[in-house]
């Protein structure tokens, strides 16, 4: 089980800010997959991950980067701070 | 040391005021804000979202760093989220140090890794609609100066 988190236009992409899933994914990008997998407005939302960023556990990461232990997930578009 | 994530405005005034208080070791204190710009004269309002509890550990990661590279003597972050109005002020640093060059380069280095990544984001609302602010190239480029 992770709690896997949505921001920006890739929370209003998706439709909702927050899930639990249950995944046997061992790094962000088999999770990127199984999402997609799932339902067209996934697909839609990672159809470019390009222009998305990660962080697990709140630390930024790379789509390889792995699952283990992790908590939880999040995935939203470069950010606009300052 | 201060790292602020909030809703409600700040008033500037009053935060550097105190902030410059009490130091008699600092000879200089740098103070930034940054605010909402109408540049289509056609802005109603900003939207800040952010993730809250990385935001703040995000923050304050920067916040050690600036501590590791410079001789600082103390440094405060305020950062709002929430509705933002043209001409409101989105957040404000402040570094003290001994001498005026350190603290200069620890509020622009904080400054450019704010922009870029502290969890953040902007969406713009006009007449015409609302639309994500998207990132800018050269935001990225210049983390690359640190």
């Amino acid at each position: 089980m992770i709690d896997v988190l949505y921001f920006a236009w890739v929370r209003e992409r998706i439709g909702q800010p927050k899930e639990t899933v249950e995944t046997g994914a061992t790094t962000v990008a088999e999770l990127v997959e199984e999402l997609k997998a799932r339902e067209e407005r996934y697909a839609l939302a990672f159809s470019d991950l390009s222009a998305l960023r990660v962080a697990v556990d709140q630390e930024l990461a790379d789509f390889d980067a792995p699952l283990q232990g992790a908590r939880e997930v999040a995935f939203f578009p470069p950010m606009t701070g300052g | 040391m201060g790292v602020r994530v909030q809703q409600e405005p700040f008033d500037f005034a009053a935060e550097a005021e105190a902030f410059a208080a009490g130091r008699t070791d600092m000879g200089a204190i740098v103070t930034f804000t940054g605010v909402v710009r109408d540049t289509s004269g056609t802005l109603d309002h900003m939207l800040i979202e952010h993730y809250p509890g990385m935001t703040e550990s995000a923050i304050g990661g920067m916040v050690e760093e600036a501590r590791r590279r410079w001789s600082l003597g103390d440094c405060l972050v305020i950062h709002r989220y929430g509705r933002l109005a043209p001409g409101e002020r989105i957040m404000m640093v402040a570094t003290a140090a001994p001498h005026r060059a350190d603290a200069f380069a620890a509020a622009e280095f904080l400054m450019d890794y704010l922009k870029s990544r502290a969890p953040f984001w902007k969406k713009e609302l006009t007449a015409s609609g609302a639309e994500w602010v998207a990132a800018k190239d050269e935001d990225e480029e210049a983390l690359k100066r640190w």
